[in-house]
């Protein structure tokens, strides 16, 4: 299935796609968004990339396996859960930063934790997503 | 106390990791832990002695009142001071039994682990703390009676003790939960305060029968006392350890922990005197038919406990004073001869008792052990066992109802265990020694000390009973009955009845000791009964079991995805269908409907188009794709009705559903016809019951009020306290941040699953390849 058109818009939808699932990811404290979909988002800019592309170039163009992001996800939302014990308070309980940083807003735990779900999303989908695919074209 | 429970489970872990690096000194290291730990409990008896309890807590999940509340008084001293000396005991003697075994490190590790759980279970005062160490001794055990694990035998007979005890463990969890129930308190002590409410609770018998069914199984009584001789196919220190002190005994200290809860009462006193009083005359019979040694002690041992449950039953102070010196007394003895049976196997390679005699020539320190055991075992004056035998007479002579019946079976149980304590302790060191026996040779000190040493407690006790009447035997009934005791145990009693008892019993025993033998006939005799066996019932049970399920997998399970479907939706179907239509008042208040707008319509018109293409269409590509059109348009119904998160993620898994269809389908051979007109009209009308069952439930749902008390509190506490504004998602990653991280955890799990089921490809020599 590799048309020139999908082929040559997919280059330039993978940024883009990629910018506006972190954007879809941030934005998920105040208004409709979060990890999940963003990871969602994510994945289907890979999706399609590996549509338009091929499965071989968009593995090349990763480098890694998508699976890698699943251990670093889940670590990092365990880390955000346990990080208020060493303060003393219950697992999972939010910290903020007293000031707000500049273009982001204000860091809580909450965020590192989504980032967590967002990147378990992307590793779980194209995970499961490649290895079929893969299976199918052996 | 806390360290001293999970010292164990954590020398366990070491061991897993670093165990073999230590091969050497490892069980030297390893004993000094049941050593520490016993110079640990012992420092608390003059306190204990005093009537002080020690009481420590630890929070785990404090809502639902399961902590680590950890309660130290007579009766659980008593169990530590076993558990931790004899284990000290067992673990050098093991440390030379199974010297250069390739796995030592992970038999200890076992081992370890085993002890820590008893500790555990000995000091837990809450239920459900206690319930935990309790299937933790259960799975440890497995491990340890299935230590040989290249033994078919072997492994059967761990997993029969596992299905037994753990099949008890589960009705004993039952049994918890209905007494905190009832009792409104997870604490033992809290529930002693309660014991009148318990006991005329309309619930008591259920609850007794499950309590029952717990501590029946783990102590191997009758009709489930089979799992213990099975259980001998394990390493003679884990027989020894798990047999005489600790195992078994966790089914009397039950018992005896609820004795002040659940006792005093008929229904609880009658039942424990019958099953302990049948057990132990049971299998006290046994013992006369047996060869095997290890067999005679498994079910000598099986006697000894039927007599303490028959005390525990009679419940009377004199018989709890009896219980608690006898389970000491048992304990000792009782270890010493396992520990002896070990060493004999491993010198001359048998335990057929027919063929051993005249060790005494080349194992000298084990004949003395094995006369001391032996007679402590018999009651002779002077050792422990003489002390416990009279109090047992005493407390049968004194139970309220039919004594008589209740001392002819003490006396019985008392002769027949009499003969089995001098076949196993005494018969193999007298007569000639036999030529293929001569070059015996006196194993390490480390393996003939243990006996030795218990022997001679054996005696020290009788002859000093002083040392621990007040200090052990003492605060451990105090803890059983609740009143006042004052207790001294005494050498001499007078001429009395009790003593003339004695003396028919030593008398009898002897007499059946000299003249008769124990030979294979009898054992062949005795087989002939084995088909109505429980165990050999329960074996059958289980095959059919196992029958059962193999039809029931073969039958639903049958690999076609779309029976499995069937078969759930129409359960399910099945289900609602009943719960709504008896259940329920069907009314549709077509008065909260809101009028239909024009996109409202536009998008169902469009969804039944597609519906209509999905259904009848030829190609499987425009099937799918019409599928994601209605995908698509339930996001525009979620957009709607302003749920914008949800919209967003069903749309962005709708696009990769069908992705992913499209990828697999692509190389799929062309449409071809699986289904007839039968089956797809069954389908349909499946499928049209379905969903019209689930609008009617929608509908209805409509008619329930509303609770506005959780959204409400979102709402408002959103910003407040997460500092978001879209609730949904503080929801989800804060207010319940805990579900989304199992969430994604399983999501990995699934990826996991997809990966390794279709990366891993077994190849025809069944090998595994990636």
């Amino acid at each position: 299935m590799k048309t020139i058109i999908l082929k040559v818009a997919s280059n330039y939808l993978l940024p883009l796609l990629l910018l506006f699932s972190v954007f879809i990811l941030l934005r998920g404290h105040y208004e409709p968004g979060g990890g999940f979909v963003g990871g969602l988002i994510a994945s289907i800019a890979f999706v399609l990339h590996a549509f338009a592309n091929g499965l071989k170039t968009t593995q090349k163009f990763l480098k890694y396996h998508p699976g890698v992001a699943i251990p670093i996800g889940l670590g990092l939302s365990l880390f955000a859960g346990l990080l208020p014990m060493f303060a003393g308070l219950p697992f999972m309980k939010s910290l903020f930063f007293s000031q707000p940083l500049p273009v982001i807003g204000t860091i809580s735990t909450a965020l590192v934790f989504d980032i967590g779900v967002y990147l378990v999303v992307v590793g779980v989908t194209l995970t499961i997503l490649f290895t079929i695919s893969e299976t199918v074209n052996d | 106390m806390l360290v001293a429970v999970l010292s164990g489970f954590i020398t366990a872990f070491l061991l897993a990791g670093i165990g073999r690096f230590l091969k050497g000194k490892l069980s030297f290291l390893v004993s000094l832990l049941p050593l520490v730990l016993f110079f640990y409990f012992l420092q608390f008896i003059p306190s204990i002695g005093n009537g002080d309890r020690l009481y420590s807590s630890y929070n785990w999940i404090p809502s639902m009142g399961i902590n680590f509340d950890f309660y130290l008084d007579g009766l659980a001293m008593i169990f530590c001071l076993l558990i931790t000396g004899i284990g000290f005991l067992i673990f050098i003697y093991a440390s030379s039994y199974l010297k250069g075994h390739v796995y030592l490190d992970r038999f200890f590790g076992y081992l370890s682990l085993f002890m820590g759980s008893m500790l555990g279970l000995v000091l837990s005062d809450n239920l459900f703390t206690l319930f935990v160490f309790w299937e933790l001794t259960s799975i440890s055990s497995f491990f340890l009676i299935g230590f040989n694990n290249e033994d078919p035998a072997s492994r059967k007979s761990a997993l029969l003790a596992l299905a037994l005890t753990g099949g008890g463990g589960f009705l004993l969890l039952t049994g918890f939960v209905l007494l905190q129930n009832i009792g409104g308190s997870s604490s033992i002590q809290e529930l002693i305060g309660s014991a009148e409410t318990i006991r005329t609770h309309s619930f008591y018998l259920p609850l007794i029968i499950l309590v029952f069914g717990g501590a029946f199984t783990k102590s191997a009584q009758f009709p489930f006392h089979f799992w213990l001789p099975g259980a001998m196919k394990a390493p003679t220190p884990v027989s020894a350890y798990l047999h005489s002190a600790t195992m078994v005994k966790a089914g009397i200290y039950l018992l005896a922990r609820f004795t002040p809860v659940l006792g005093n009462h008929s229904y609880w006193n009658n039942t424990l005197m019958v099953v302990g009083g049948l057990t132990m005359v049971f299998t006290a019979m046994h013992t006369f038919f047996r060869t095997d040694l290890k067999s005679i002690l498994a079910y000598s041992t099986i006697a000894a406990l039927g007599m303490l449950v028959f005390l525990i039953g009679i419940g009377t102070q004199e018989a709890l004073i009896a219980a608690a010196v006898f389970i000491l007394v048992h304990a000792l003895y009782k270890a010493g001869l396992f520990l002896i049976t070990g060493v004999i196997d491993h010198e001359t390679g048998t335990r057929d008792i027919t063929k051993l005699g005249g060790l005494r020539h080349v194992l000298w320190p084990l004949a003395i052990a094995g006369m001391l055991a032996a007679l402590s075992n018999a009651g002779i004056p002077l050792t422990f066992g003489f002390l416990g035998k009279d109090l047992i007479y005493e407390a049968t002579l004194q139970s309220a109802s039919s004594a008589y019946i209740l001392t002819g079976a003490a006396i019985l149980t008392n002769i027949l265990l009499l003969y089995a304590g001098f076949i196993a302790g005494i018969k193999p060191f007298i007569g000639n020694l036999k030529n293929e026996f001569s070059k015996v040779h006196l194993p390490s000190f480390l393996m003939w000390a243990p006996p030795l040493l218990l022997g001679v407690g054996g005696l020290l006790f009788g002859i000093f009973p002083g040392l621990v009447d007040r200090s052990i035997i003492q605060p451990a009934v105090l803890a059983m009955d609740g009143g006042t005791v004052e207790i001294s145990l005494k050498i001499w009693h007078g001429f009395n009845l009790v003593l003339l008892l004695s003396i028919i019993t030593i008398t009898c025993g002897l007499l059946l000791y000299f003249l008769t033998n124990p030979s294979a006939e009898k054992e062949k005799w005795m087989s002939r009964f084995e088909p109505v066996s429980p165990h050999n019932i329960t074996l059958k049970l289980a095959k059919l079991f196992k029958l059962w399920s193999g039809w029931y997998t073969r039958s639903l399970l049958n690999g076609h995805l779309r029976f499995y479907v069937f078969v759930i939706v129409s359960f399910l179907i099945g289900l609602l269908a009943y719960k709504l239509f008896t259940g329920v008042n069907i009314y549709i208040d077509r008065s909260q409907f809101l009028d239909l707008t024009f996109y409202e319509l536009i998008v169902s018109l469009l969804m039944l188009v597609s519906i209509g293409i999905t259904v009848t269409t030829d190609s499987r590509l425009t099937a799918v794709a019409a599928m994601g059109v209605i995908g698509y348009c339930i996001c525009l119904l979620f957009v709607f009705y302003s749920a914008p998160d949800l919209a967003m993620t069903q749309f962005t898994i709708d696009t990769l559903t069908v992705v992913l269809f499209v990828l697999v389908l692509f190389k799929l051979p062309p449409f071809l016809n699986f289904t007839n007109r039968k089956s797809k009209i069954r389908d349909g009308i499946l499928s049209v019951c379905f969903g019209g069952l689930i609008s009617l439930i929608a509908l209805e749902v409509l008619n329930e009020k509303v609770n506005k008390d959780i959204s409400s509190f979102y709402g408002t506490n959103a910003y407040t306290l997460a500092k978001g504004k879209n609730v949904v998602n503080v929801i989800l990653v804060d207010f319940r941040g805990m579900d989304t991280l199992v969430e994604i955890t399983v999501l990995t799990i699934a990826a996991i699953g997809v990966f390794s089921l279709l990366k891993l490809k077994i190849n025809t020599k069944g090998e595994n390849q990636l």
